[in-house]
């Protein structure tokens, strides 16, 4: 099987009910066989391109079609299964409940004989080194290996161009370099033709042969060879967002330590077992414990470790949503404020001035048909009306800048403005505690910038801050402590429970030394 | 274990073919709806005990499996017996309610016909993967693939429901509206939930047809099968014997005299 030629002459799409087209006067030419890296801010149309490509971006009716985009000189719905393409979110991708069933699923559609899907079944799990018994369900999988049984049922396919849209963007380090590997070692093998879509550069840049850099306003940017495009357009790539490693975002400016509030214990946790309750199950499983920590007011903690940790769970612990499972949790008075000690027993409305917490998913937390309306959610919660809410919600939009979507419904904000409303939703409670879940996931660089710095401010004005995450940017950036998970050994006809310990390791700031001699008082100020 | 990948033990019944499970619950559950009395629905309550002994499935499975009919029938028996239709003798007579013997010989009927209907109908799920039953009904029955995949593909969805809903409640409860309110609040809360749940689904729906879409499903070619489904003799005969089970309960009971046609 040989590669499929992609050739875009003034190519441009403009979705249905939409202004302005998406892509517009495209001219591309790729070879067969080559490795192609998608650049450009968000915006540019990078997804509509790849859509495009598979041929599933629908019909007449679905938007305006200009020019002429070809596959191997055929238009890409005429050519199904030439193309084989790869998502972002590992969830939505799984169509099948067994593994191997999954993998067919594609054959089957093309047509392809029994006798001949189950070879190509096996071939293809070898290929992204998927170990798995073809009977095993799907739902049982972590991240980075739905995304490979993703990547798996489109080789299974054997198409001669395999697109991915930012096919690591959800996952963790050992998941992203997992699905890149995958991806490299089946292209090598059948040598299809790669086009990727993926804001951090550094995971693509030495394996693409060419980069090409879509403009917002039309056309293409740049195009050519990888080294050539970073170093004529890294600088102004960096600027529009995207991750390019030499131009790494400037990190956060903090006030000087004597300006601070002095910190003081605001959550201690001593042998915590944390554990979430399966449904129709009256007893938690754990799945981390041995855990001591303490939260104080004005410091950032990282809580980091492998996926299935429980680093989650832990966080909702924490942050009074769930129950511990076992050991000793316990708000001292700087948090609980006259209310008892267990942060779980607290009511609803109790938590929004002492613990706010910021979900993985944004949209799981959004309640309201306009940005306006979800920031005053809080406030009214508390009892705060009129004038005084219209101000406080005011002050919110304008600081994060969200005034010219004051009236937009949340779901339709881009990824980065759904994380900032999330945010800010939780600012306009003051809480005293953060909890932030995996905050910097799919952020471009420029608004992974941009919370960094709302962040610092808050951490300088007092507020604590605990953030489960992968990002190692994020944790030297702003993290005084560090939690680590660790898998604990298994124990007989079951799965191990994590355990983990506070290390100020590879935290390497002046700032992040001068918090942890606080916290451990063996600095004599 | 889950919804999609239900832990099935190998046994006789579990071999069969969906389909011809389905043909077995359907024709036991069309015959006892024909008539309301208690003798046919003890006959094929009687002979289907026989068969769960090939069932495979262990007393404490079996127990909670069948939990929702055994809960349902002595409701459906207490409601019958206070406001049932009443013939014959009384029994018992305050404000509202009267006890009959008809009134207990009808609520009988419908307790027995309910446990009748329900548990072949349980153990055909409990014995059953989805994708074994998707591919029979394609494959052996004919139904259009389209319909049969996006069904499975929608089931896997239910699946994630459960967490789904889990983390909306935990994120209600974070933004201070979790609770509170009293009955009428909680109804509300129930119904917001309800509809955030149905957002959400919608979104992940539309974003795995795309995904669907994506790897050829849909296209006008006819597919092929990974799995082959195969209706053979002994699902044939499983079939048999669910139409001589439906058979004989209807025979016991116009030989009794029971049989009482409610069409008619």
């Amino acid at each position: 099987m040989t590669g499929a030629r992609v050739t875009a002459s003034g190519w441009g799409w403009r979705h249905a009910g939409r202004a302005r087209p998406a892509v517009s006067g495209l001219d591309l030419d790729i070879r067969p066989g080559e490795r192609v890296l998608v650049l450009g801010p968000s915006g540019a149309g990078k997804s509509t391109l790849m859509h495009a490509l598979a041929g599933v971006l629908g019909d007449d009716e679905d938007g305006d079609e200009t020019g002429e985009l070809l596959v191997d000189g055929r238009r890409p719905s005429a050519s199904r299964g030439r193309v084989g393409l790869v998502l972002q979110d590992p969830d939505s991708q799984v169509v099948l409940a067994r593994v191997g069933d999954d993998v067919a699923f594609g054959c089957e559609n093309l047509a392809v004989p029994r006798a001949e899907i189950w070879p190509r079944v096996g071939q293809a799990l070898a290929d992204v080194g998927l170990d798995l018994p073809l009977r095993h369900p799907t739902s049982a999988l972590s991240g980075g290996q739905k995304q490979r049984l993703a990547l798996a049922g489109v080789l299974a396919m054997r198409p001669g161009l395999v697109l991915l849209d930012e096919p690591t963007a959800n996952l963790d380090p050992e998941g992203v370099v997992e699905v890149r590997d995958a991806v490299l070692r089946s292209v090598e093998a059948s040598g299809a033709t790669l086009i990727v879509i993926e804001h951090r550069v550094a995971v693509w840049q030495h394996v693409v042969d060419r980069i090409i850099v879509l403009d917002p306003a039309g056309g293409v940017l740049a195009d050519g060879p990888t080294d050539t495009v970073l170093s004529a357009e890294g600088e102004r790539l960096a600027a529009a967002g995207v991750w390019i490693p030499r131009f790494p975002p400037s990190p956060p400016e903090r006030r000087d330590r004597s300006e601070v509030p002095a910190a003081e214990v605001l959550l201690r946790a001593e042998g915590l077992v944390v554990g979430r309750v399966p449904f129709a199950r009256k007893r938690a499983v754990a799945v981390a414990g041995d855990l001591d920590l303490t939260l104080e007011s004005g410091t950032a903690t990282a809580l980091t470790g492998p996926n299935g940790t429980g680093k989650s769970t832990l966080a909702l612990t924490l942050a009074g949503l769930l129950a511990p499972a076992g050991g000793h949790l316990a708000a001292a008075d700087a948090l609980a404020a006259g209310l008892g000690p267990a942060p779980h027993r607290w009511r609803s409305r109790d938590l929004l001035e002492r613990v706010g917490t910021v979900f993985q998913d944004p949209e799981h937390q959004f309640l309201a048909g306009t940005v306006r309306g979800e920031l005053a959610i809080g406030p009214r919660a508390l009892g705060l009306g009129g004038a005084a809410q219209t101000e406080l919600v005011d002050a919110l939009l304008h600081r994060l800048r969200l005034d010219h979507l004051a009236d937009a419904n949340p779901f339709t904000l881009s990824g980065g403005e759904k994380r900032r409303l999330s945010v800010a939703t939780v600012l306009a409670t003051r809480p005293r505690l953060l909890v932030l879940d995996e905050p910097t996931f799919g952020q471009d660089s420029r608004t992974w910038a941009e919370l960094v710095r709302l962040l610092a401010e808050l951490l300088d004005t007092g507020t604590a801050v605990l953030a489960v995450t992968h990002d190692e940017q994020f944790v030297s950036a702003l993290a005084d402590a560090r939690l680590t998970l660790v898998p604990g050994p298994a124990p007989a006809g079951g799965p191990g429970v994590a355990t983990g310990s506070v290390s100020a390791g590879r935290v390497a700031t002046g700032r992040v030394n001068a918090g942890l001699r606080q916290r451990t008082g063996t600095e004599p100020s | 274990m889950s919804l999609m990948t239900p832990e099935i033990r190998p046994s006789v019944i579990a071999r069969v073919n969906p389909v011809a499970k389905l043909a077995v619950a359907l024709l036991i559950s069309c015959a006892l709806m024909l008539s309301i009395d208690w003798v046919s629905a003890a006959v094929a309550l009687a002979l289907e005990a026989v068969l769960l002994a090939w069932c495979g499935l262990s007393a404490r499975q079996f127990w909670l499996r069948t939990a929702p009919v055994w809960i349902a029938a002595p409701f459906a028996v207490l409601t019958t017996v206070l406001y049932g239709q009443d013939s014959g003798a009384v029994l018992f007579s305050a404000g509202f309610v009267s006890v009959t013997e008809g009134s207990v010989a009808l609520a009988l009927a419908i307790g027995l016909r309910i446990l009748a209907i329900g548990i072949p109908g349980i153990v055909l799920l409990a014995t059953t993967d989805p994708t074994d039953l998707g591919d029979g009904l394609a494959q052996v029955l004919r139904l259009p693939a389209r319909f049969v995949l996006g069904a499975l593909a929608g089931l896997r969805l239910v699946g994630m429901f459960i967490d789904d809903w889990h983390s909306l409640a935990l994120a209600r409860r974070a933004r201070g509206v979790g609770d509170g309110g009293g009955l009428r609040g909680r109804a509300r809360r129930f119904g917001g939930l309800a509809f955030a749940l149905l957002v959400l689904s919608v979104r992940r729906g539309s974003k795995l047809a795309t995904a669907m879409e994506a790897r050829g499903f849909g296209s006008d070619i006819p597919r092929t099968w990974a799995r082959e489904s195969v209706f053979g003799v002994r699902d044939g005969l499983v079939v048999a014997i669910g139409a001589v089970i439906a058979a004989t309960a209807i025979t016991a009971a116009i030989l009794a005299g029971t049989w009482h046609f409610v069409l008619a």
